[in-house]
């Protein structure tokens, strides 16, 4: 073991950090997007809409996430990259990026899981509630944002902890498309002094404490919007 | 019950156990995505100059020889930890690698480039042929400074952990956008999709992807040898190895001689790329 | 199409093999993760706090740390650990384990993790009077367990599991860094030589999509075996 890279790499490390927070944060806040508005749509009785939700949760659901990255980022890149018209639109502008493929394919796969979660929160909020404001004289329209959403919201929180968790890890695969983030750097570094076990175990042992962070702010999140 | 027990065991035992204990025999790492060096076929077979070049080695050695794909990446960790024994994966002999492990004498050379997309700014660079880094003369210092000038703000791709990388990271040209990527094919992919202004990389490697995909990839600037380039192409090895250190040196003067070397490398690179 | 042919001039019979290999590893790895989560799952519920510590940092470093990672570190001090432990016993040759072995092993402890909390979380959720009625009835530990505790756990745990699975499934695509020739890797190397990623980038999620679907009816027959008399 040598513990002088490791104490040598951990400031790089530290630095990268930025970086995956980063693509976290934004994935998410995009993720949450369509995750709501997918788990509307489940929610629709129009067996068309319905089926459409249901299948853009299947497909990014069922397929590992590397290969979604790949099919955005080297699929699409190059599809569009050779292509002279394709070439000169905007979708170009953004996927050109790494930084914009990346976050494009982490977005849809955590709103795939997140419209999931929503959905079943739904489900479960007991028709006495809407009911409830029903009777109230509440439209329909209030009752659905003011009522149902957040308690599906409050309903979703452990399970959307667990999803922030597996995209925060989610977000290591950013670096087999160019990014440097945590496991960006970690690898470059390893290209250089060639001691992989060393330099993994000081990223892994940094993404176990943002593991640790998440988890314990989601936890304090139940506890002060707890019903009882 | 009993049973039940005795089978989880004996198929655990069966799968360690499956991983065959290590023989007499010689296990050489390659990447096989780095044509004409080493490459696959359609069948998934290994093949190129130094798969060829592998074959002769161990029949001058006298030992039975297995060929062992490994990502780049990983490269020269794997060998440390002995996941084969020698590296033959066009892995140019540079002196930070030498901290890691030995390298047997150079048996090939390559000189690395620049290349561009046809009609791009960067193409038609002012520079002479060739520059070597080793002790770099007054034209070899006044290219640097062309290139450092032309590819200020430019994203130039490189395939990770490479000289190629080494080089850029140097500062020799200034402050150039690296993007560093796990194989040459997906430089090569960027490069032609206008995802990266210039790739640097082995001259050879370019002129095989324009070929064999019929994409307008020029070469540009000078072709870059010594200093951060090392010095040719040498068989990777664990630096406690030194017995098999010596067959390998040994080896390589024979196919020398007896110019196996030069044949091999006039077949793949079609031209000779042996030292 | 033609991409897609069998023989040497397509790509079929590698992707055939490849989808295999990857249904191989899944299920070597599932088992895998099982043998763990019968190891640390009674160390979780035991009551002495150190047996908790060992299975909680168990399970919390493995779903707190991104599955590449600890691929990445089973693949290169896997090995080394194995001939360290080896060593102990007076084995001092180099133990070579191939790539299937490894791979497996590496997704096989990350699906261990997973398959720890679910056993966990479907033993606590028997009713706690199952418990007592099998101590009354004079049964064994041993048939405590076998004729009450575990088909009623397993019942529990079937939806969950099924989860799990998945996840094991999709993880299998990360070992391609290994070097095992499964569905990603040998996409990744068809793109490679083919130069055509979106093709194959695409019809390695189309082979997954199968998987994930066929197991999901598999999984949901069985479901609905086990919850017979329910």
């Amino acid at each position: 073991m040598d513990f002088e890279l490791m104490i040598n790499s951990f400031p790089k490390l530290l630095n990268a950090v930025v970086v995956t927070l980063k693509l976290l944060s934004v994935s998410l806040i995009v993720g949450l997007f369509i995750g709501l508005l997918f788990a509307i749509l489940r929610l629709n009785k129009n067996i068309f809409i319905n089926k459409f939700a249901y299948g853009y949760s299947y497909l990014f659901r069922g397929t590992p996430l590397l290969v979604q990255i790949f099919i955005i980022y080297y699929g699409l890149g190059n599809f569009i990259g050779n292509n002279e018209y394709l070439k000169s639109s905007f979708i170009w502008v953004i996927l050109k990026e790494p930084y914009w493929c990346a976050i494009i394919a982490f977005a849809l796969n955590t709103g795939a899981y997140t419209s999931e979660i929503l959905r079943s929160a739904f489900q479960t909020i007991k028709p006495g509630i809407i009911e409830a404001g029903e009777s109230l004289g509440i439209s329909n329209k209030i009752i659905f944002y003011k009522i149902q959403i957040p308690i599906a919201i409050r309903q979703s929180l452990p399970a959307y902890g667990n999803e922030i968790i597996l995209m925060m890890k989610g977000t290591s695969l950013a670096s087999t498309v160019t990014l440097m983030d945590l496991t960006g750097v970690a690898k470059y570094i390893i290209s250089t002094t060639f001691k992989p076990i060393e330099v993994f175990i000081v990223a892994g042992g940094i993404y176990l404490f943002m593991t640790f962070v998440i988890h314990n702010v989601v936890k304090f999140l139940e506890k002060k919007y707890s019903f009882n | 019950m009993n049973i039940f027990k005795k089978t989880i065991f004996s198929v655990l035992f069966s799968l360690l156990v499956m991983g065959n204990v290590y023989a007499d025999k010689i296990r050489i790492g390659t990447e096989g995505a780095y044509p004409p060096w080493n490459s696959k076929d359609e069948s998934g077979k290994l093949i190129g100059f130094e798969v060829e070049l592998a074959w002769t080695l161990c029949r001058y050695i006298g030992k039975q020889c297995t060929i062992v794909e490994q990502d780049w990446d990983g490269m020269i960790p794997a060998l440390i930890m002995r996941k084969f024994d020698a590296i033959m994966a066009g892995m140019s002999i540079t002196a930070e690698r030498q901290k890691a492990i030995s390298f047997s004498q150079g048996y090939a050379d390559e000189v690395a480039s620049l290349a561009v997309m046809k009609g791009s700014s960067l193409e038609g660079l002012d520079t002479p042929a060739g520059i070597n880094l080793t002790k770099p003369d007054a034209a070899a210092k006044k290219a640097l400074k062309t290139l450092t000038a032309a590819l200020a703000g430019k994203t130039v791709c490189v395939q990770t952990a490479t000289i190629h990388q080494n080089f850029l990271d140097s500062g020799d040209v200034g402050k150039v956008n690296v993007r560093t990527y796990k194989t040459q094919d997906e430089v090569n992919l960027d490069l032609a999709s206008g995802r990266c202004d210039a790739a640097l990389a082995a001259a050879v490697a370019f002129s095989d992807y324009a070929e064999k995909s019929g994409k307008p990839v020029v070469l540009t600037g000078p072709t870059f040898s010594g200093g951060a380039f090392g010095n040719g192409v040498g068989v990777g090895i664990r630096k406690d190895d030194t017995e098999l250190l010596k067959a390998f040196n040994n080896a390589i003067d024979k196919a020398r001689k007896n110019g196996d070397i030069s044949r091999i490398a006039t077949k793949w690179f079609g031209f000779d790329a042996s030292m | 199409m033609e991409l897609l042919a069998f023989g040497d001039t397509g790509w079929g019979d590698e992707l055939f093999r490849a989808t295999l290999m990857t249904i191989a590893v899944s299920i070597t790895a599932m088992i895998i993760g099982f043998s763990f989560a019968a190891i640390f799952t009674p160390l979780k519920l035991s009551k002495y706090k150190s047996l908790n510590l060992v299975a909680n940092i168990y399970t919390t470093v493995i779903r707190g740390v991104p599955e590449l990672l600890v691929i990445y570190l089973f693949f290169f001090g896997g090995s080394g650990a194995i001939m360290f432990v080896a060593s102990m016993f007076g084995y001092n040759e180099y133990i070579e384990i191939n790539a299937f072995v490894t791979g497996s092993f590496a997704i096989g402890i990350i699906s261990g993790a997973y398959s720890t909390e679910v056993f966990r979380g479907a033993i606590q959720s028997i009713d706690r009077g199952q418990f007592e009625a099998a101590k009354v009835l004079g049964f064994s530990r041993f048939k405590q367990f076998y004729k009450i505790i575990l088909p009623q756990m397993l019942r529990l745990a079937i939806p969950n599991l099924s989860n799990v699975w998945q996840i094991t499934l999709k993880d299998t695509s990360l070992i391609s860094v290994t070097g095992l020739v499964e569905i990603m890797r040998q996409s990744y190397i068809a793109a490679g030589s083919t130069r055509d990623p979106l093709f194959f980038y695409s019809f390695a999620a189309v082979l997954y999509l199968l998987l994930t679907f066929l197991s999901m009816k598999l999984i949901n027959k069985l479901e609905v075996k086990y919850s017979r008399g329910y």
